[in-house]
Formats: structure tokens, sequence, C-alpha cells
């Protein structure tokens, strides 16, 4: 029988206990005397949100292919048993040995999310691991990031032995065997950080040196040694139907918030939205093959046990097969009671059609997401969802006898007007006003528009890098027009009003566009019990802006500054295909208010053609 | 037709919720292909119901489950796919069939056999096996019990059919289901605070290890406790 890292006291004393015992279906057990590596993979948040992520799936059963090496998970213990680990000094441990993971030879933490910072310094705190990559010795495992944070990993360069920029699939297998050498040569950790930053994809903060100018901005940035690159290119599979992917996803005891089969149809997206950081990362859009979907959703469903499977991707209406894969799956989920989830559709009759045969009308919600409250905006951001189209929709919808909806927009957009504010309401109110037009007969009770409201964030490598970001009051100013200006229309008791909080939006932008001088204030934020950010209930402010203070740092220089067109920025130094010169095009066409189409209506030289395949390289055979 | 099915939920997995148990087994009915029947509706949700919830931390060889099914296989060969699929801790013990006018296993549910151990050195003293039973051996014990309606006091005495103490394991049977459900942590609490041992013992001090659920077949007064499972039959 396995044993448990932690004693009936403490198990019996925390909220949860089955976040930390392991031995889920599909957990993958090995003997640890028979491989040469254990790689710790960690989501820094609580259980039942790191397993529902599927790029730790992937990974995880990527590694766990390899006799050579035993992959487990870990995550970051909620705050009773945060405070039970450090009270009897017990080690961070991995579920599936339950072995401390300070032993392992890696720690592999995907950052998601900006908000998770504190979450990192938690785990490796917990783990015994030094924050600091600097203090860490041959007795501690390298500590690894990967995930979209990783696109600007230097407010975290002191945290981190070295980062994975791009898609897992394609370098760790050779991360992995360049690692075995360096174990057997017992050379120092220094010289496995210069064999590893050969590796395509591999960043290692540590062989960087960063110089600034008087206002502050970066100067250069610069390798400290030959083998450190001066680019890093991004990784991205490019035979998308032909790799890793999980048959036998781990399923949990617990209710995870995906409690479900995920299939990604495809990465990446056509579209180009200006403010979407996913959307330029992830060039070239590449789509998975029919059969193949067909084949893992089946096998997938069958060793899960799951009694839904959902399509993910950026843009589900966008992949060219769907009708054909709906339909399969309407008919192979059908009679065994399987539901299946279809998240970003694009509301036509299409979706309308297959929504209704797959959901319950009375009680789903139309979904859309304009992000701007007028066409003007909508064209600024590249947000190619016109008025009409909206309106169009959820007439139909109206129609077929949904009477629900919710509407997604974004405040503090560049170049932001009051009418552009004011506009959500009125797209709001014509779209209730169009669910009276249908005869009352028709009408199920009244409608529910529910438009929630975030704020904007400016994200590397999207054309809107070198925006300037609202203060917290400008927020919440905008955020009250939108208030106001509903509260004037005729349908207003349809019509409800959500929006998102400011202080924590404008932490996210300070670290999302942050440099190295941001990590000292991370881990002093940590240091003064910042935990949780993403947990409203967790997030104390006064904490962060304390530690800004004790730092020396001014957020203002991250957030509201103006950025040059030739500013030096912390994430220069890494190459994912899409030109900085096709940003700079898009960030010019979007103060002019014009649009860039799709890939798949026209090539717009974004850059993303280099890595040979996918969208780009369409009806080219 | 009617399935009964006896699991066993021993290990790590003693950590794990009701609620949590209820959502894997929907999953191993899948992983096995059990041809279960399900709800009418919109949101049908399989015909399945447990016998009495076991609480986070307690280990069993006895746990009920119902499912009506469709088409059912042989016992062998749905204990053999079931336990293909199940997790380290959690086995199929049985799979009988039962008879198309039998009431579901909640409903029956009347007693229960538990193993009750202290954990090592949280035990009451020296010779505290002769000092449980002596306690024991008084017509009536009084608790107060919280209810829907506030605290009240009952007598558990009569809900503790036999208890016997072999090698410092206290063996109980007790009664349970919904009439008069006694958790064997509370006569033990019960007996912690009548030796005025100054503290509440914590159900992580004891290790509760249920035997078996019963079901009650005697008439007027007279009990007749059957294991849960002997009112179905092997399917061949």
């Amino acid at each position: 029988m396995r044993k448990l890292a932690l004693t009936d006291e403490i198990l019996m004393s925390v909220e949860k206990p089955a976040r930390y015992i392991g031995g889920e279906v599909n957990a993958v057990m090995k003997e640890k005397q028979q491989v040469d590596i254990r790689f710790a993979m960690c989501f820094p948040d609580v259980y039942e949100i790191g397993m529902s992520h599927l790029g730790i799936q992937i990974l995880y059963d990527m590694f766990n292919q390899r006799e050579d090496i035993w992959c487990e998970r870990v995550y970051a213990p909620w705050e009773d048993l945060d405070i039970a680990l450090r009270k009897h000094k017990i080690p961070l441990f991995a579920l599936e040995s339950q072995d401390p993971i300070k032993d392992f030879d890696f720690l592999g933490i995907t950052i998601q999310y900006e908000m998770c910072y504190t979450n990192i310094l938690q785990v490796l705190d917990l783990a015994q691991i030094p924050l600091q990559a600097k203090a860490r010795t041959k007795e501690h495992p390298f500590v690894i990031g990967g995930g979209p944070c990783a696109y600007n990993p230097e407010p975290l360069a002191d945290f981190f032995d070295l980062f994975y920029i791009g898609e897992g699939e394609t370098q760790y297998y050779h991360l992995m065997d360049r690692y075995k050498e360096w174990k057997k040569s017992g050379a120092s950790r220094e010289a496995f950080l210069k064999q590893a930053a050969q590796v395509p994809g591999i960043y290692v903060p540590s062989l960087y040196k960063v110089s600034y100018n008087e206002d502050k901005t970066i100067a250069s940035m610069t390798p400290n040694c030959p083998e450190a690159p001066e680019k890093v290119q991004k990784q991205a599979v490019l035979h998308v139907s032909d790799t890793f992917y999980p048959t036998k996803p781990v399923v949990p005891y617990l209710k995870a918030t995906q409690d479900r089969v995920v299939l990604e149809i495809q990465r990446g997206c056509i579209r180009g939205c200006r403010f979407c950081q996913a959307g330029m990362l992830y060039r070239p859009t590449r789509e998975r093959d029919l059969e193949m979907l067909k084949k893992y959703a089946v096998e997938m469903l069958k060793n899960t046990g799951y009694e839904e499977i959902s399509l993910s991707s950026l843009s589900s209406s966008d992949y060219s097969r769907l009708e054909e894969l709906v339909n399969f799956l309407i008919e192979a989920c059908g009679p065994k009671k399987i539901n299946i989830s279809l998240p970003s559709l694009r509301i036509d009759a299409f979706s309308l059609d297959v929504m209704g045969k797959v959901q319950d009308v009375k009680k789903s919600s139309l979904t859309f997401a304009p992000e701007a409250g007028s066409q003007r905006l909508r064209d600024v951001i590249n947000k190619g969802l016109t008025e009409e189209m909206i309106l169009s929709g959820a007439g139909q919808a109206f129609e077929g006898g949904w009477n629900r909806v919710k509407l997604y927009f974004m405040l503090g957009l560049p170049t932001e007007q009051e009418e552009d504010m004011k506009g959500i309401a009125w797209l709001a109110e014509k779209i209730a006003g169009r669910y009276y037009e249908v005869p009352k007969e028709q009408r199920n009770g009244k409608c529910q528009i529910v438009v929630s409201t975030s704020f904007f964030v400016p994200k590397p490598f999207t054309p809107f890098q070198w925006a300037q970001m609202c203060t917290k009051e400008e927020f919440l100013h905008r955020a009250y027009v939108v208030n106001h200006e509903i509260k004037e229309q005729k349908n207003k008791k349809s019509i409800k009003y959500n929006w998102h909080e400011a202080d924590v939006t404008v932490l996210e932008g300070i670290l999302a566009r942050g440099d190295r001088r941001v990590g000292p204030v991370i881990q002093k934020a940590y240091e003064n019990g910042c935990l949780f950010d993403s947990w409203s209930e967790f997030f104390k402010n006064e904490r962060w802006q304390k530690a800004f203070e004790e730092c020396g740092v001014d957020p203002m220089f991250y957030t509201t500054r103006a950025r040059a067109l030739d500013e030096v920025f912390p994430w220069d130094f890494i190459d994912i295909g899409v030109s900085r010169r096709f940003l700079e095009k898009e960030w010019e066409r979007a103060k002019e208010g014009v649009v860039t189409p799709n890939c798949r209506q026209s090539c717009s030289g974004c850059g993303a053609a280099v890595f040979g395949g996918g969208v780009c390289h369409e009806h080219q055979n | 037709m009617n399935i009964r099915i006896k699991f066993s939920k021993t290990g790590p997995l003693r950590f794990i919720s009701h609620l949590d148990v209820m959502r894997y087994f929907q999953k191993v009915i899948r992983r096995a292909d059990m041809d279960i029947c399900f709800s009418e509706g919109f949101s049908p949700h399989m015909l399945m119901s447990f016998a009495a919830p076991l609480g986070v931390g307690l280990t069993s060889e006895g746990e009920y489950v119902d499912i009506r099914m469709n088409h059912a296989p042989s016992s062998r060969e749905a204990l053999e796919r079931m336990n293909a699929v199940m997790a380290e801790g959690m086995e199929a013990i049985s799979f009988r069939r039962l008879p198309d006018n039998s009431k579901n296993a909640m409903s029956i549910v009347a007693a229960a056999d538990y193993e009750v151990r202290f954990r090592q050195g949280r035990e009451p003293g020296k010779d505290w096996e002769k000092r449980l039973l002596d306690f024991l051996d008084q017509p009536a014990i009084r608790v107060l019990k919280d209810t829907k309606k506030g605290q009240q006091e009952v007598d558990i005495r009569p809900w503790i059919y036999d208890c016997t103490i072999q090698d410092g394991v206290i063996r109980m049977q007790v009664s349970a289901g919904s009439v008069h459900n006694l958790r064997p942590e509370l006569f033990i609490q019960v007996f912690a605070l009548h030796e005025r041992q100054g503290y509440l013992v914590t159900s992580s001090e004891l290790h509760i290890h249920r035997l078996e659920i019963y079901a009650d077949q005697g008439t007027e007064g007279k009990r007749r406790l059957i294991p849960l499972e002997a009112l179905g039959e092997d399917i061949g």
C-alpha cells in the first residue's frame, strides 16, 4: 500500500484531504530505483484548478512514456495545509510517490497567469528549495518554468534556473538526454545550465546580463557566455496530429474545475485580435486531423469514465471540420448519455442547431464576446464581430427558445472614449429590444442579459504591447460610466452588470510587462504574506503596495507610462515567429481603426510562416 | 434488474469523501462499460444509490451500492470488469441480483459492524479494555446529541448490540440507518469524557473500519440481522 507523506491527524484537519493523497485513476506509479530522472510537474494553484489543466496532462503522459523518467504532480497546498507544513516542517511532496520534491531532479512549474507568482514562491519555500536560483546547489532540483507567462519570464528570472519557451512536446526529451549526460559527468550545476541553453527554446536567465538607460528603460540584454543564444526560439509542434496526447488522463476524485474529457482540436487562432496574447503566441494555427480527434475522443471517454467531453481551442468555429466532428460526437455520445460542451463557438445557424441538440435550451445561455461597445473600437482591436452579427445571432436564438445572453467586454482599451463605454449599454439594450420583438407566445418569459467587463491589460507580443494602461481610478470610472448608462436604458431590468476588480488588474499589468527589477517586489510581497492572489478573498493589495515601496519600484513605470516604438522590451530576446515589425504595423493600424483580415482570408505576413506548417501553408501542397 | 454491489474502501482512499465516492462509482460504471439504466429527462442520471455514507478517514470492507441495469453480465465477469478499472484501495467484492420487489439498500440499513482501534499511544491509559467494558455494562448511557431540533439527551446503550475487545481491537455491532444511527466514535468519545480525560477524542485518533452493513429481517421486536449482500443472488 502507498504510504502518505501526511499523518492522519493533519489530513483530518484540512479542508479536502483528497487534494494531497494522489492515487487517482490513471496516475502513474513507477519504481524510483528504476528511473534516471524524477520530474515533479507543478501547477502553482490549488489542486482542483491545477488538475483541470490540459498542458500538464500532456507533458505528464509524454514524460512517463519514457522508462527512464518518472513524472509526478504537485500543486499549491491550500492555506490550511500550508500552515501545517510550516508548523511541522514537512517538505512539500509529489502526489504519486509522496516523496519530497527537493530530492527530485527537476521541478517544472507551469505559469499560466501572473497572479500565481507568489504561489510559485510558496511551492519553492514549502519544498525547502531556495527561492533564489543562485542559492541552489547540486543538492537541489533544477527549477524550470513554462506556459504563457514564460513569454515574459523576466519578473521571475531570479527564481528559475531555466525556462522553456513554447510547446513542451518538441524539446523536453532532448533536454532530459542532456541532463542524463551531465548527471553522469559529475560536472557543475552551471555546466548543465550552459548545456541546456543550447537546446532550442531553453532560456537560462543567469546567462544574460541586462543594462539600463538613465530613464530606467532597458539599454541592452546580452548573453554573458558563448553558450547562450542571443535569441531564444519559441517551440511549436508542427505535426499536431502525430504527437503526444494523453489517452489516459489522470482522473481526480475531487470535482475539478474542468471535470470532463478535454479534446484540443487545434492550436493557435486565425483571428488576430490585437489585445489577445494567445492569438499571437500560438501562431501558426494548426488543426488536428478529424480521424485523430474521433479516435482520441472515444478512447479518452472509455479510459476516464467522464460523462462530459469538451472541445478546446481558441476559436472552435474556425476548425474546418467542426460539423463532422460534432455530428460524430453526438452520435457516439448520445446513447451513452455523455454531454458535449462546445465553448468558444460563434453564434450562428449551425452552432444554434448544434447547441439545441446537445444542451437544454432553457438552462443554457448564449455567449457573445464583442469585447468593445462600439464598431469603431471593435475595429481598433480587430474583433471581427459586428452588431448585425450579434443581433441576428441573438434573434435566431431567441426564436429558438433561448432567453439568456452573456456579453463580455473590456474596458480601458486603447483609444476608448465615453461613447465606446456607453455603447456597451446600448448594445445590451438593442439585444433586449430584439428579444421583445419575438411574439409573446414564442418567448420564454423575460430575457436576462448579463454584461461583464474586465479591464484591459496590455500583454507582451501583442500589437498593444506599447499601450498605456489605465490607473485603478480610471478603470473604475469607466465601469461607473457603463453602469450609469445601463440604468438609463428602457430594458434596464433585464440587464445585469458585473465588473472585475481594478486593483488586481493593475498588478497583473505590472507583472505582465515587468522586468527583472520586479522580482524583488514579488519576493517581498510573498514575505509580506501575499498568496493565492488570484483568489479575491486572499488578495491583499496594500501588502503589494508596501512591497513596491520597500523595494523602491514605481508601479506606474510598468503600467501608465507611454512606451516609445523603439523601446527595448524585457521579452525582446524571445522570437515567437511573429515579428516585432508586424506587431508595430498592427499597432499603427489599430490607432487608425483599420482592420486586418484573418489568416484564411489573406496572409498579412506576420512571420509565423517561418515554422513551415499550419494555416500559413494550407492549400500550398 | 436491480443489482447490489459490495465494495471495500481502504488505505489512502479513506480520505475520499462520500460525495466523491459517488462520483467515482459513476465513472467506474462507465469505464467498465456496464449497461446501467438512466433516469428520464433532459439531464439523465444513473440509477444508483448507496447504502450508508462512510465518514472521511474511515475504512471499510462492507460498503454497498445498488444500481439498476438493462442487462447484467455474470457476477464473475462484472467483478472482473469493474476491478480492472478501479483504483488501488477500492475493490468490488460481490455483484448480486436482487429480487424485483426489493427495497433499496439505503432504506433497509439497520445495523453495522465496526472495528475500532486507538492509534498507537492514544489508548486511554492501562487496562482501558476492562474499563470500557465496565462502562458499557450499565443500563443506560446518556448523551447529548445534535438533532434537527437542537441538542437532545438520548440513551445510546440500546443501540449498541454487541461489543467485544480482543488484542486492543474493539469490535462492535451498532444500530445504523435512518432510525438510530450510532457512529462508533461517538461511543468512544462518551467513554473518554466519562473517564474525565479532559479532551475529546477526535476521529483522527481512532482507526475505524466498517466490516459489514445489515438489514433487519426480524419480526416484532426480534432482531434478525442479515448482511445486505445476502439479499441478492450471484448471477451465474
